[in-house]
């Protein structure tokens, strides 16, 4: 009964609730499913949010045809095709035979109707496996949690799960089977990051003792309608009881990730199947266009334009020639099937459409099946390459987007990030300053020794800084031997002499949290100096010495200790730890309010963890609030980039000699800072405050506010963390070592030597990131660098060195800048012209302003490498952006981490390592690559090779569509749209007969080979001044392609005029001179034959000829209009045929063997060209081989010392030129 | 002693990969395989066209091409061809009279004489053509309008002719056999050939009419419905084209195996043209057993019924009489072209030699410049 009425009141409750989601419609609200009798019931308020099964299948047997005919006519190729095949169906125009002509379409359109089929039913496959596993879900009527399919799942529906489990929907945590009601979960299918992730239990829910018991829930979710943020979730729980609670991402379980190292946990799923933040995301593979491609459509345009003018023509032509016989209608002049007569006009417009039909193969349909297939042929020899393989990692290039190979090959400038990019991102923690004193972390065990035996406040300070170190992070404790096994958090067994009370009773522990037996209100510093005066110095010599391996292995408890294992999510932070640990400061466990620590003789100390503010590149650091187990005081450990911290620090406004010392420590740590920038390290400064229970209070009541808040919580938790921040009382900084990857300075050196541009954007400090391009070879060392520095944007302006860039080309500003008031000093430095820019994220900001963006490119233009530091990921993305869109360049971005994700997607090409942090990057990338290096055979080679492959497969797909023979014939027929070639041969020509050697030779031929690209890095300016495809070839192409035309018509015109041949026994000898000299035309443009490139072209000679043959032998009736019977095998028996088929090839190539091998050099190129020419050339080589074409101009434009491939291949002449 | 801490930790780093998919087994390793064709090794020949290979290959072409061009030449000059015009556009032409008339169907026959005479003998056998100029058999319509199962004896075609034969498909409610534009413009000119002997006295020339269409249209792609016997009765309901004069069945009456569908003239005139300017073979003349040539030195006459109208479409008409080389008519364009061909080659390769010795020769004072 009272279930009942408690269903009642929801109901009532539930109407409220939806109209108020009319209202609003910005949010969703969860009930309970228990509470409704059926789960599509009429009342129940869930019903309309979508279910749990998937289907990511875009048909459905019915509507596979026409959805998928739909999909293809998106494409304007195929709507044209179709549009022409219909056209053959309308009597008045009717070129071919209609069925035959919808061949060609068909053949298009089925072949990727097919491949979608395909994938189409691989998906339903997966769907199905997917939606049909199992969970358990909670039943009303048994009262207990059944097996159900995945798809059975409903949002509203409590479900349980065990480890190692994968979560089917996404769902609100409600209750764990773990003491700290905590989940781990692995969220590799999401991101790609392997480490931990800990999620917690709805914080209402912490208390419950025994089992969540789900018929007893009735409180009511609201929270953000479904959205594809993975790293947000809002929303509020509302109780019975009236009482609300915040709902965190920490809450929520996210379909695909796999629970691990709890043993169960309950939750209600609040987004099923689509909307899942997973399905959400998932949006497919990225399209680009590139460039190329761009490039093609223009012309393709053009041929469109082309054929039009032709089709005019003739229609004119036809019209006027109608018009020559007056009202004498000849007999060969039928009237239109209707019987009427036809006028002159009325024809000519008929005409004009039949001729549309006739010339169709002029707009080349196959051109972009075939670029697909080159693409993807491509992409599969990229991925195949053992140099971008990587052994260590075991990880290949990867190609995310598929057609935006030949991109690579076109790049002119590259943004790179540098930490995990440029070096390696593992990190070594090097030195440490604590207190003004600098440590190394090679002889750290004497050092730090002797501090110890200073003042006591050093000795804090230490201790400070090593908590600080071990505490203020996110790393999760796991062991290695029981991977995914929480080690060290279990309180009750370790230290159960200490804390008596049940754990799950929270609110006790709290009081008395401490895990040592003195919880009294002893500081930490008398605890420590009585430590001191009773251990002695042995003790505390042990305490921060570093443990030696064998010891290590000696003791039990180190041995426990050593077998720890972090997961961080960053390096950095790791590599603290790890150093932590080397001092016996080490972390043993972590929990969500909790971190426990080992100190050196003091056991495991216990921190209440209040608060952790997380990192943000805004800020630049982070933060954790915890109680002190000794002191019990609220203390707040920073972490964060020095820019940052050190303008928080607050010095004691007294003169005395505290403060002295502290302003000392501040100015000694600032030096250490600049050393250690200087020698290529990361640095970090760690600060702590000590906050009093009043401002502790004062703060919390408003972050708690912040943290409530549904609208604009990001801002309000930032506002409160810059609230928290202030007043530090600096501890110390670190040093970071991150080694630069193998092979990056060659691969620098030689990207710049092809021509490429190359930017460092980098979120480290000015002097690591200088330091780090010098090492990189990016700057020289006698190359003059440009320090821009400015406070506002008038300082920049006047600091605009373009001025005097311009007029004494001696701007060599002063570095390092004094702090203060940098803006620019001029100093008279070398006479080397060679210059490098670099610039902080707060000049940066200026100089992306659009009033001086211009001036801030023009400066950067002149620079040779270009370092910004300190920059935001918004910056890094506003700066490609900048320099795409105002240069008009192509630009590639690579990095590896999350921050440089909007810079990769900003690019033209985005390039993703798959590094050590996490796989953001990658996903985001089109290209992900192992190392840095390989992105120098990336583009060097694949670039070039895709680059000039494709670019000459569409020239080459251009002239074999207009060599149009049959436009000549128009001449000689009345214009009325007759072809002398069988239709058959007409359709297939370009579908089959000549489709394959181009095939072969657009995905394997190397106009240079890799090694002498590689050695040549040159030769890639070819590609970025587009040199392979410039529009006057398109005109060059069509030109050829007019006079190859006109060869193969007028030379068996005139072995044949006024001879008793027949419309086919003249036209199929023209369409097999046609296709010799197609093929040999691209044998000429072949430059490397391998057995495939032969295979290909004897199976294309012997398909026609097959073809042909079989076609004309078959059946005397069957192919009206035409009846080619016999022809063939007639022709093969003539003389003639061969004589043909021998002299037409060589007269209409011959002047493309001449001209584009020998004398286009010589008369197109300039003067200097012909000189340098002749000069490499004349002895061996007097015909030039494209490649060597290049290696002259590219030799000529950059005034490099060039090697010049001879007759054997070999390099073995340098010539400067 | 941290080193090699740290690199402790750095190898557990990359253990949860092997283990933390519980069972994962052994990894994968992705490397890819080191096969010339995955690494793009593939052996290949680089054809670099230098002054070794180019200039053999000019000077081959143009040696290769030159000889045979001559061949051919010569060849298509020692075929001998006589070509008359009999259109009778002109008031002095024996035909004017003829050619005045437009129509297709008068009743009465004209006939016109024209005398030629040979300058030299014709040797082997003579071809006899007749050749139509600005006559478009190659019309997009006219090409089509023809019914290929009719004329390959399908009766049910031959009750209901094609579509598109249409507008010459029915005529009087009756299907027309053979149907189709081509059909209805059938050259029906005849053409007799006789010598005038020195005497006087005209002898006829034997003209051979069969044997002057492709083997497998008149054996495969031409049958009449229903075998070679009575025509008549297979031929009843339909009509005759209506440019013709006699039925499809009265073609060659004298000779069942040349009337109908397989009437070799018929079939000539169906293999459509593929220029405006065209010949069909009219007739054979056999070589003679004895040393006698075919067609001996003297007068002729070419006797014709004129009844095909070219006037409309400014067309003409002319009898050509040639014989045949291995290579075809006479047609001197394919020689020509060969030696053209052969001789641009030929004198490219040379220019090609002079620039390759002159800056040869220069660059070996300059070698590899500073």
């Amino acid at each position: 009964m009272a279930r009942e009425k408690i269903g009642e009141t929801e109901v009532v409750n539930v109407k409220k609730q939806r109209k108020k989601c009319k209202k609003e419609h910005k949010t969703r609200t969860v009930h309970s499913n228990i509470l409704y009798d059926r789960t599509k019931g009429e009342d129940n308020p869930n019903r309309h949010y979508s279910d749990n099964e998937i289907k990511t299948t875009k048909y459905t047997l019915l509507s596979f045809l026409p959805k998928n005919l739909f999909e293809q006519f998106h494409r304007f190729a195929n709507v044209y095709f179709v549009f022409i095949a219909l056209l053959n169906f309308v009597p008045v125009c009717n070129a071919f035979q209609p069925q035959l002509a919808l061949a060609p379409v068909v053949f298009i359109l089925s072949v990727t109707a097919i491949k979608d089929l395909w994938e189409d039913y691989r998906r339903h496959r997966s769907d199905k496996e997917i939606n049909h596993m199992d969970c358990l879900v909670y039943s009303r009527y048994k009262h207990q949690y059944m097996e159900r399919f995945w798809k059975e799942a409903r949002v509203g529906d409590f479900i349980r799960l065990r480890c190692n489990e994968i979560l089917p929907a996404d769902v609100l945590l409600l209750s764990s089977s773990d003491p700290d009601r905590l989940v781990h979960i692995e969220t590799a299918t999401l991101d790609g990051e392997t480490n931990l992730k800990q999620r917690r239990v709805v914080c209402s829910f912490l208390d419950l003792d025994c089992d969540f018991d789900p018929s007893k829930y009735n409180s009511v979710i609201e929270c953000e309608k479904p959205n594809n943020d993975l790293a947000r979730f809002r929303g509020y729980i509302t109780h019975r009881s009236g009482r609300r609670d915040g709902l965190y991402k920490d809450n929520l379980l996210l379909r695909g990730c796999t629970i691990r190292n709890t043993e169960e946990c309950v939750g209600i799923v609040i987004y099923a199947g689509h909307e899942t933040k997973a399905m959400l995301n998932n949006n497919g593979p990225r399209y680009k266009r590139s460039k190329l491609e761009k490039q093609m459509n223009v012309d393709v345009g053009w041929c469109v334009i082309i054929l039009l003018v032709m089709c005019l023509f003739s229609a004119i032509g036809h019209g006027l020639w109608m018009y020559q016989y007056g009202d004498k209608r000849p007999v060969f002049d039928v009237l239109s099937p209707e019987g009427a007569e036809l006028s002159p006009v009325l024809s000519a417009i008929y005409l004009f459409l039949t001729m549309i039909i006739v010339f169709q193969v002029l707009i080349p349909v196959s051109l972009f099946v075939s670029i697909e297939i080159v693409k993807i042929c491509q992409v599969y020899f990229i991925h195949q390459d053992q140099d971008l393989y990587d052994e260590e990692t075991d990880s290949h290039l990867q190609c995310r987007a598929l057609n935006i190979t030949e991109d690579l090959g076109q790049m002119q400038y590259i943004f790179s990030d540098k930490t995990g990019t440029l070096t390696e991102n593992k990190m070594v923690f090097r030195r440490c300053t604590v207190a003004g004193v600098e440590y190394s972390h090679d002889a750290n065990g004497e050092t730090i020794l002797q501090s110890l035996s200073q003042l006591p406040s050093d000795l804090t300070d230490i201790i400070d800084f090593f908590i600080a170190l071990t505490i203020c992070n996110t790393v999760v404790v796991s062991s290695p031997n029981q991977p995914r096994q929480k080690v060290g958090t279990d309180r009750l067994t370790s230290n159960s002499n200490s804390s008596s009370s049940s754990s799950l009773n929270r609110s006790s522990h709290r009081e008395c949290s401490s895990v040592l037996s003195s919880p009294s209100a002893e500081s930490t510093l008398t605890k420590l100096d009585e430590e001191h005066h009773l251990g002695g110095s042995v003790g505390l010599e042990h305490a921060f010495s570093p443990v030696p391996p064998h010891t290590t292995e000696g003791e039990p408890g180190a041995l426990e200790e050593g077998e720890l294992r972090y997961e961080a999510e960053s390096p950095d932070e790791a590599a603290l730890v790890y150093a932590a640990r080397a001092y016996k400061c080490s972390l043993v466990g972590r929990l969500p309010d909790q971190v426990t620590v080992e100190l050196p003789d003091l056991g495991k100390l216990s921190f209440e963890l209040l608060h952790t503010l997380g990192f943000d590149s805004t800020r630049k650091r982070m933060s954790v609030v915890v109680r002190h187990p000794l002191t019990d005081q609220i203390t707040v450990y920073t972490k964060g980039a020095d820019s940052v911290i050190m303008d928080l620090i607050t010095l004691p406004s007294t003169d005395d000699s505290k403060g002295k010392r502290q302003r000392k420590i501040l100015y000694k740590t600032q030096n250490y800072l600049n050393l250690y920038a200087a020698d290529g390290l990361r640095t970090l400064c760690i600060a702590k405050k000590v906050m009093t229970k009043e401002e502790y209070a004062v703060w919390l009541r408003h972050h708690l506010e912040a943290e409530t808040a549904i609208q604009g919580r990001e801002e309000l938790l930032f506002q409160s963390a810059l609230r928290l921040e202030i007043n530090l009382h600096l501890l110390g900084a670190t040093g970071v070592e991150d080694r630069l990857q193998d092979g990056v300075p060659e691969t620098i050196a030689s990207l710049r030597k092809a021509g490429l541009q190359i930017w460092v954007l980098t979120g480290d400090k000015q002097e690591t990131a200088i330091n780090i391009a010098y090492a990189c070879k990016l700057l020289e060392p006698d190359d003059e660098i440009i320090t821009l520095n400015a406070d506002s944007q008038a300082k920049f302006l006047s600091s605009d060195p373009s001025r005097s860039f311009q007029k004494d080309y001696a701007p060599a500003y002063s570095f390092p800048p004094p702090p203060p008031s940098p803006s620019s000093s001029q100093t008279q430095s070398f006479l080397v012209h060679r210059l490098g820019l670099v610039i902080d994220g707060r000049t940066l900001a200026y100089a992306l302003d659009s009033s001086l963006d211009e001036k801030f490119l023009q400066v950067a233009r002149s620079c040779r490498s270009v370092l910004c530091c300190r920059s935001t990921p918004l910056q890094k993305s506003m700066v490609v952006k900048l320099v795409r869109n105002k240069l008009k360049v192509m630009t590639l971005a690579i990095g590896d981490g999350a921050n440089d994700v909007s810079m990769i997607q900003v690019a033209d090409v985005g390039v993703g390592i798959s590094g050590q942090e996490g796989m953001q990057a990658v996903m985001a990338s089109d290209f992900a690559l192992p190392r840095f290096r390989n992105l120098q055979k990336l583009l060097l080679v694949h670039g070039h090779w895709c680059y000039s492959r494709l670019a000459n497969m569409i020239l080459y797909f251009f002239y074999k569509n207009a060599v149009t023979l049959i436009f000549w014939y128009q001449f000689y027929c009345g214009f009325s749209g007759s072809a002398m070639i069988d239709q058959w041969y007409l359709i297939f020509f370009n579908l089959m007969f000549s489709a394959f050697p181009q095939l072969i030779t657009g995905t394997l031929d190397k106009d240079v080979s890799s090694e002498t690209l590689q050695e040549l890095p040159q030769l890639y300016m070819n590609g970025q001044n587009s040199e392979e495809y410039k529009p006057y070839m398109f005109w060059m192409t069509m030109i050829d392609a007019f006079y190859q035309s006109l060869v193969c018509f007028f030379i068996p015109y005139f072995a044949y005029a006024d001879s008793d041949v027949d419309l086919l026994t003249w036209g199929t000898p023209i369409t097999t001179l046609a296709l010799f000299t197609i093929l040999i035309h691209l044998g000429l443009e072949t430059k490397t034959w391998t057995w495939m490139n032969w295979v290909s072209i004897t199976f294309s000679v012997g398909l026609f000829f097959t073809v042909a043959l079989c076609y004309n032998a078959s059946c005397p009736t069957c192919y009206s209009p035409s009846n080619p019977y016999w022809t063939m095998q007639r022709l093969l028996r003539e003389p003639l045929f061969y004589l043909l088929c021998v002299i037409t090839p060589v007269a209409a190539l011959l002047p493309r063997l001449v001209r584009g091998r020998c004398v286009s050099v010589l008369l197109f190129k300039s003067p200097l060209l012909l000189i340098t020419a002749f000069h490499v050339y004349s002895k061996e080589l007097v015909f030039l081989s494209q490649c060597s074409v290049w290696c002259v101009s590219v030799c000529v434009k950059s005034n490099v010392i060039c090697h010049v491939p001879n007759t054997t291949g070999v390099v073995d002449r340098t010539v400067k030129c | 002693m941290m080193a090699s801490n740290y690199n402790a930790k750095e190898e557990d780093g990359h253990q949860p990969a092997a283990i933390g998919h519980g069972g994962a087994g052994t990894v994968k390793n992705k490397k890819p395989d080191n096969t010339a064709f995955k690494q793009q090794r593939l052996p290949a020949w680089q054809p670099i066209l230098t002054a070794g290979t180019v200039l053999p290959a000019f000077f081959v072409i143009g040696l290769i091409f030159i000889p045979i061009g001559i061949g051919l030449f010569v060849t298509s000059n020692n075929i001998k061809e006589l070509e008359i015009d009999y259109t009778g556009g002109d008031m002095s032409s024996p035909c004017y009279n003829c050619s005045q008339s437009y129509s297709w169907n008068s009743t009465k026959p004209c006939t016109c004489s024209v005398p030629f005479s040979l300058d030299q003998p014709f040797e082997s056998n003579v071809f006899m053509y007749y050749g139509l100029s600005n006559f478009y058999q190659n019309h997009r319509r006219y090409v089509k309008s023809r019914d290929d199962s009719q004329l390959n004896g399908d009766k049910a075609s031959l009750k209901s002719p094609s579509k598109e034969c249409e507008p010459y498909r029915t005529s009087d409610e009756k299907p027309i056999a053979p149907c189709g534009a081509i059909a209805n413009s059938l050259f029906n000119d005849t053409l007799e050939l006789y010598y005038i002997d020195p005497n006087g006295s005209r002898t006829a020339i034997p003209l051979v009419k069969k044997g002057i269409a492709w083997w497998t249209d008149k054996h495969v792609k031409f049958r009449n419905p229903g075998g070679n016997d009575n025509l008549t009765v297979v031929f009843q309901g339909t009509s005759k084209p209506v440019n013709w004069r006699k039925s499809v069945y009265e073609l060659d009456p004298s000779d069942p195996d040349n009337n109908g569908f397989i009437n070799e003239d018929f079939i000539v005139w169906m293999r459509t043209a593929a220029l405006p300017t065209f010949r069909k073979l009219y007739r054979i003349i056999h070589k003679k057993p004895n040393m006698t040539p075919t067609l001996p030195l003297g007068q002729y006459i070419l006797e014709v019924t004129y009844n095909y109208p070219v006037r409309s479409f400014e067309g003409r008409k002319r009898m050509i009489l040639s014989t045949i080389s291995w290579m075809g008519g006479k047609n001197p364009f394919l020689g020509i072209a060969y030696i053209t061909v052969g001789s641009v080659c030929f004198f490219l390769g040379i220019v090609l030699l002079i620039i390759h010795h002159k800056y040869g020769n220069r660059n070996h004072s300059a070698d590899i410049p500073s």
